[in-house]
């Protein structure tokens, strides 16, 4: 028998202070392995379950969270919507709500592209008083980013907001406006779109 | 005892001295000898040493002064994220298992590791893992430049040279789980009769926590990878809250694995310097039973503290208290280790030769890179520091003056050994001192930069921190230079020099010093008699 291919030690009969066989511990050590892997593959579960357990990361909570601070007290909310150039109609479904602070608020718009190309714009939120602003906390914006329109498209799009209860008590009414620009050359993907615009 | 195979056994062919292995390059892609694949080990480790270092050298160069001079900002980001993944799992991880081929063997008294053939295989793993982290440089978009930690969302952005690395990790980390399981079966079973666990070299002991460290933790980096592969190409969303991922998940992953990895690499380094110090101070180690406790508590607590990279995460004031707390906690048995290696010195006759000097730089410097993390263990002061020069300065006074400097004290400690030449006692005393004054011109400044506010991993910086960059450039390069002088030292021992006695230094004790130098193809083949007494020293 080639030593060299023998696991050392399993061919001498010597007495060194052996815990087992070479390969049950070295099995042992692969079922720690096995362990660990499993146990990364359970974690995004795991974290799911254990963010929900607490109420960490969770929106749906997010309510009870704000209200759990301060009381909410009423508050109108009024929408616009303006576009910059003529080829978008751009309108809020609704256009003024009575809600409470801290409740979470849904409010869709509409948009239509009234041209025959296809138009890349980006809308920019106002708020009316300004100051009123840091207190809206938006879940979901479709002014996070770049909208593309195909020419002709009728898309609604979503806000998802709350008020913070900490809005200063002057505020009775809280203006929320948007602005839809179009992007003439809105980064390296617009570009070449942007391009078939201009024909 | 010194020849108990040489002369006890010279006429049975299967224990003689004479090697029967290939000739040429097949010996070493084929060798299952715990000796040839240790140097293998610790060749590989250098040379990736050289290219992690060539990589921070770009770096320091582009940071002489501000603004942009020589590279662009992707290709800077790809180079700290290659220096970061090529000198952690290319240089220091494999010259450890280096040191614990060639050195573990011969310190429990057995012939070769547990499983030659395997070891063979982990060794010749890590150049394909090392192609394809260098290659990708060159693939259209470039290597990764996500930073070592790869988080998402900008990993699960990149080009394909972000697959080539995960590729590469996954290598990396099949090879440093099958060497684990490895030097931990060996050190289980195969030492000589009458070596119980608690007699058993400090250098064995700290392997046998970082073995389980790593068999632990490598499957957790490896699974994170994959999650983000799985992500990049098979429309899953683990880490993008688009589809109720959550990227921070990775973190936690990521940090549960890279929390253990920092001491995978400092255990080793601390097994090395308590074979170093007392052998130069001719004392017994002080606290040999203390130590092993720390080291084992060290271990464990190093499951339990990750988030303390993530404190700006958004996790809850409980979790960051708790956090700060159990990372404190860690200090104790540190601070165990740093007074036993201090009282060993105590009254001891010293010497300071190179191992030794580089044994006192790395307790010197590693202690104020621990004393660095204690501040930045603190919620209130890391949210300030999270991401400035100040962590880089930390962790490469772990890392560099850590890590690195106990290798190089392990080096020359053992190099007459392998060579059975003494080094170049000069030479080795200039490396040390150039070293030692470099590396803190070259690292000390950054705590300054980082606590002005200077953040890591940008191109460009500020004015008012342009003079303390200049400094620490000039330091780098310094010590990047000094570096080469090693390699003049292991090529004049390995070609010649004073012949080295079995036992070159007076107060090194234990089996591995009891065979011949340069240490025969083949030893302990039948397991030497163990002297309690000499345990441990
Ligand atoms: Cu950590």
């Amino acid at each position: 028998m080639n030593p060299e291919l023998s696991p050392v030690g399993s061919t001498t009969a010597d007495s060194r202070p052996r815990v087992g066989s070479n390969v049950r511990i070295a099995s042992i050590l692969v079922i720690v392995v096995v362990g660990s892997l499993l146990f990364v593959a359970a974690q995004p579960r795991l974290y799911r379950a254990f963010c929900e357990w607490t109420g960490l990361y969770d929106i749906d909570r997010a309510e009870q969270v704000a209200v759990s601070s301060l009381p909410g007290r009423p508050v109108t909310l009024e929408f616009d919507a303006n576009s910059h150039d003529g080829g978008l109609l751009f309108r809020p479904q609704t256009n003024s709500l009575a809600v409470k602070t801290g409740e979470i608020v849904h409010v869709i718009y509409r948009v239509e592209n009234t041209r025959d190309s296809t138009v890349i714009g980006q809308a920019v939120p106002s708020y009316g008083p300004q100051h009123a602003g840091g207190y809206v906390k938006k879940l979901e914006c479709f002014c996070f980013k770049q909208q593309t329109f195909a020419p002709h498209e009728v898309r609604e799009m979503d806000v998802v907001f709350l008020i913070d209860p900490k809005l200063p008590d002057d505020v009775a009414t809280l203006t929320l406006s948007y602005t839809f620009f179009e992007v003439p050359a809105g980064g390296a993907k617009a570009l070449a779109t942007s391009a078939e615009v201009r024909t | 005892m010194q020849a108990t195979h040489t002369a006890g056994h010279a006429g049975d062919h299967h224990h003689d001295d004479h090697a029967h292995y290939p000739s040429g390059w097949k010996r070493w892609v084929t060798t299952t000898n715990h000796k040839d694949i240790g140097s293998m080990y610790l060749w590989f480790s250098f040379v990736m040493f050289l290219v992690g270092g060539a990589m921070s050298l770009i770096i320091r160069a582009e940071l002489f002064s501000p603004g942009l001079q020589y590279v662009s900002p992707e290709f800077y980001n790809q180079m700290l994220t290659l220096h970061a993944l090529i000198m952690v799992f290319g240089a220091i991880m494999p010259a450890f298992v280096g040191f614990a081929n060639w050195m573990i063997p011969m310190m429990i008294g057995a012939s070769d590791m547990a499983f030659a053939r395997m070891n063979n295989w982990s060794f010749w793993l890590l150049p394909p893992a090392a192609i394809l982290l260098t290659v990708s440089i060159f693939v259209p978009g470039g290597a990764a430049g996500t930073g070592w930690t790869l988080y998402p969302p900008l990993s699960v952005q990149m080009g394909i040279g972000m697959d080539m690395t995960i590729f590469a990790v996954h290598i990396l980390g099949m090879s440093s789980i099958m060497g684990s399981i490895n030097i931990v079966t060996t050190i289980l079973n195969l030492r000589t009769p009458g070596m119980t666990l608690m007699k058993m070299p400090l250098f064995c002991w700290t392997w046998l926590v970082t073995g389980f460290l790593l068999i632990a933790s490598m499957p957790i980096l490896a699974g994170a990878v994959t999650m983000l592969l799985t992500d990049r190409h098979f429309g899953t969303t683990f880490f993008n809250a688009a589809g109720g991922g959550d990227p921070v998940l990775f973190q936690h992953i990521f940090w549960f694995f890279g929390h253990p990895e920092v001491y995978i690499i400092a255990l080793p380094a601390f097994g090395v310097v308590s074979h170093v110090i007392p052998a130069f101070s001719r004392k017994h180690l002080f606290g040999y039973t203390s130590m092993v406790y720390a080291i084992a508590a060290i271990g464990l607590i190093s499951f339990f503290v990750w988030a303390h990279h993530m404190y700006v995460t958004g996790i809850p004031l409980t979790g960051q208290l708790y956090f700060m707390y159990a990372t404190m906690l860690i200090a104790v048995p540190t601070g165990v280790k740093v007074f036993n290696w201090v009282t060993t010195m105590w009254r001891g006759s010293l010497t300071f030769e190179t191992p030794m000097l580089f044994a006192l730089g790395f307790l010197v410097l590693f202690t104020i890179g621990g004393l660095t993390g204690l501040v930045l263990a603190m919620t209130a002061v890391d949210i300030q520091l999270q991401d400035t020069y100040y962590v880089v300065a930390h962790f490469h006074y772990v890392m560099v003056a850590g890590a690195l400097f106990s290798a190089y004290s392990g080096l020359y400690f053992w190099l007459p050994k392998w060579t059975g030449h003494m080094y170049n006692e000069g030479l080795g005393k200039l490396h040390f001192w150039l070293s030692i004054i470099f590396f803190n011109i070259a690292f000390f400044p950054q705590h300054f930069l980082g606590l002005a506010g200077m953040p890591r991993r940008i191109p460009d910086y500020s004015q008012q921190f342009a003079d303390f960059n200049v400094v620490s450039s000039v330091g780098a390069f310094g010590f990047g230079l000094s570096q080469l002088l090693v390699l003049i030292v292991v090529f004049q021992a390995v070609k010649g020099g004073a012949k080295a006695d079995s036992r070159p230094w007076d107060g090194a004790h234990g089996l591995e010093w009891t065979v011949p130098s340069p240490a025969p193809y083949h030893t302990f083949e039948d397991p030497p008699a163990f002297d309690a007494a000499e345990a441990h020293a």
